[in-house]
């Protein structure tokens, strides 16, 4: 087992094991569905190409004029300019597909636009659109030489593998005479001959084998080049991944947080029922007594010391109530007055990482303003629009937050972007401070 | 209050659960069936009829609010039952919940960690079972932290009388810890109980009712 799968057949075919592994069969069915969308897309642009075409057989004569050119071209270009772009949309969004074929990173397929008119208007003011007309030009042009080639080939060491077969007289031959074939400056009359060009038709397969693949390796190159959206998706795969880690630390903190109240939590309460009763059993005067108190009270402040620490590594009310009940509760612990807006349409449970970011920007925040800011007062705010959750915290105070003086908000904005969020923050000197976190909240 | 007063307790910690039933084995009540489920809690007293019964809210199988549920049953089948609720932490939709049930007297809900100041348990179990209304004092703290709107008429001090109303002090307790006098107590109370609108005929009730008054004017809390 190696220990390094290759992820595309550029890198297959760099390895020693290419023609053993699946990436020659990949590379075939790739080159095969190709073929399709090659002809469909010389066949449109034929209008354009067949004119250059033949005007290349004319330079090739020598007897170019210089008139059509100048109209052919110009009415390419025109065409081009207006219909190219729009014509490019399904061949980039059908060669995305199939470039998984042979490559199995990620690829990015670009901003989806909800409506017609945006989508029409990104047609044509997007650079990467261009890019995907440049591609389809390349898919009528430069393709079918390339497709040609390799199908040359194939069929060059086809011919090769079955000549002894075509070498075998047919008797219903209209000429009567017995069929011959010619390889090169050979004539083959029997199979017995042809034998030798089998053996070099079956040498001839692996290299076939490694031409297909650069053939596949290089059209997946340039989509990738020219449809892949500029590294985008490799992006995106480092911020899925950020995002399960986020996810990965959330169910950690939850599980910590269910083993102490289960384990550590659950025994201190009984230890310190314990104390009572036994502190029920001595006479107020004893000298145990008093011990016997200080202990009870010393465990009930353990009681509450660890609660809260529990508290503070994965809040209950969240987990059982979800992000409004807790952001409540979150109030109702603050020292400041604060004011608590859930606007309708906001759910009761998000995806944990949701719930959880969205709960610690509002804790953070609060945090800072009863720190900093000293107004007797905040306001949270929790509204949803669109696929977008929405948390602010707002307050009257000094303003002047600064992400730079290490506030804390740093380490908020880094959490927030782990779940794809944004934090926005306004706070002139003098206030109100405004902090502002948009979360993904779709699960 | 009869002179043993049948327990039923339904709390998912063996421990607890334990010590809860030695506690309670020490007074006046004897504990008839100690379960640690929800559905187990319905049969028992199904099977029991208690005169009392403690149940932890958080309970498996998904740990959020069976016990407040189960608890809401039985008082809906039998609306004088006596039940107190043990909470994990202050949640006043449970308390205003519970308070909703029966006409709002025989409940009591208390934050768990209560349990280990073991005289003010028992009192507020007694209190319940003879009829009254137990509400943990940091709930109604938490309520009356940050005042707003709903109560907004009331003054400053009658809304300190009002908290200690709910935390089931009598009028001579508040007026102590007031360091006024009872007649005075009794004019806040008298006016609160007019602001709120509240019929005067049965003081206990009235009290209760005005509690409720509080709390459902701070669901959100």
């Amino acid at each position: 087992m190696p220990s390094e799968q290759p992820r595309h057949v550029l890198a297959a075919i760099a390895s020693p094991r290419y023609l053993l592994s699946e990436w020659p069969w990949r590379a075939l069915l790739s080159v095969l569905t190709a073929l399709p969308v090659i002809g469909v897309a010389a066949l449109l642009l034929s209008p354009i190409t067949l004119p250059w075409a033949g005007m290349l057989v004319q330079l090739a004569e020598g007897g170019l004029r210089t008139a059509p050119l100048v109209l052919v071209s110009g009415l390419a270009i025109v065409g081009l300019a207006m219909f190219g772009t729009l014509l490019a949309a399904p061949f980039a969004a059908l060669e995305r597909r199939r470039l998984g074929i042979v490559d199995s990173r990620p690829v990015d397929h670009g901003p989806r636009n909800g409506t017609v008119a945006s989508w029409l208007a990104d047609r044509y003011a997007a650079p990467a659109a261009w890019r995907e007309l440049l591609f389809l030009v390349l898919l009528a042009t430069v393709a079918p030489l390339a497709y040609a080639t390799l199908a040359f080939a194939v069929f060059f060491v086809g011919i090769l593998i079955i000549s002894p077969l075509l070498v075998v007289k047919d008797g219903k031959d209209l000429a009567g005479v017995a069929d011959a074939i010619t390889l090169g400056p050979w004539q083959l009359t029997t199979p017995a001959q042809a034998f030798p060009y089998v053996l070099l038709g079956l040498a001839l397969l692996p290299p076939l084998a490694y031409l297909t693949g650069l053939l596949a390796a290089g059209h997946a190159a340039t989509a990738r080049a020219l449809l892949g959206g500029g590294g985008q998706a490799e992006l995106r795969e480092v911020a899925r991944s950020r995002t399960r880690l986020v996810d990965a630390f959330d169910a950690e903190r939850r599980r910590i947080e269910r083993d102490l109240h289960d384990g550590a939590q659950h025994r201190l309460t009984s230890m310190t029922l314990q104390l009572g009763v036994a502190r029920l059993d001595l006479p107020d005067d004893s000298p145990a007594a008093a011990a016997l108190d200080r202990a009870h009270a010393e465990a009930k402040d353990l009681m509450v010391l660890l609660r809260d620490l529990v508290h503070g590594i994965s809040p209950q009310t969240l987990a059982d109530l979800g992000l409004p009940a807790a952001l409540r509760d979150l109030a109702a612990r603050s020292p400041l007055a604060v004011a608590v807006t859930v606007e309708p349409g906001v759910a009761d449970r998000y995806p944990s990482r949701v719930e959880n970011t969205a709960y610690f920007a509002a804790s953070e925040a609060l945090g800072n303003v009863a720190k900093h800011a000293g107004p007797a007062s905040a306001a949270v705010r929790l509204a949803r629009q669109g696929d977008t959750l929405v948390v602010e915290v707002r307050d009257e105070g000094r303003g002047g937050a600064d992400p730079a003086r290490g506030t804390g908000l740093t380490g908020l904005a880094d959490r927030v972007a782990a779940v794809g969020g944004r934090l926005l923050l306004s706070s002139p000197a003098g206030g109100p401070t405004l902090v502002r976190v948009e979360l993904p909240c779709l699960p | 209050m009869p002179a043993v007063t049948r327990v039923v307790l339904a709390e998912d910690g063996v421990l607890l659960r334990e010590g809860l039933a030695g506690v309670l084995q020490r007074f006046e009540f004897t504990v008839v069936a100690a379960v640690g489920d929800a559905a187990a809690l319905l049969d028992a007293v199904a099977a029991e009829d208690p005169d009392l019964v403690i149940t932890d809210i958080r309970m498996p199988p998904s740990f959020t609010d069976e016990g407040l549920r189960a608890a809401l049953a039985l008082r809906a089948t039998d609306p004088g039952r006596a039940v107190v609720v043990l909470s994990q932490y202050v949640q006043a939709e449970y308390a205003a919940r519970l308070l909703d049930s029966g006409d709002g007297r025989r409940v009591g809900y208390l934050l768990k960690d209560r349990v280990v100041d073991i005289a003010d348990f028992v009192g507020a179990l007694r209190a319940v079972v003879n009829g009254g209304t137990v509400i943990d004092p940091d709930v109604v703290r938490r309520l009356l932290a940050h005042r707003r709107d709903p109560v907004a008429e009331l003054s400053a001090r009658e809304y300190e009388v009002l908290a200690l109303v709910a935390e089931g002090h009598s009028n001579a307790a508040i007026a102590r810890r007031l360091t006024i006098t009872e007649a005075a107590v009794g004019k806040h109370v008298g006016n609160i109980l007019a602001k709120l609108g509240l019929p005067p005929d049965d003081d206990t009730n009235r009290r209760v009712l005005a509690v409720l008054a509080y709390l459902r004017s701070n669901p959100e809390t």
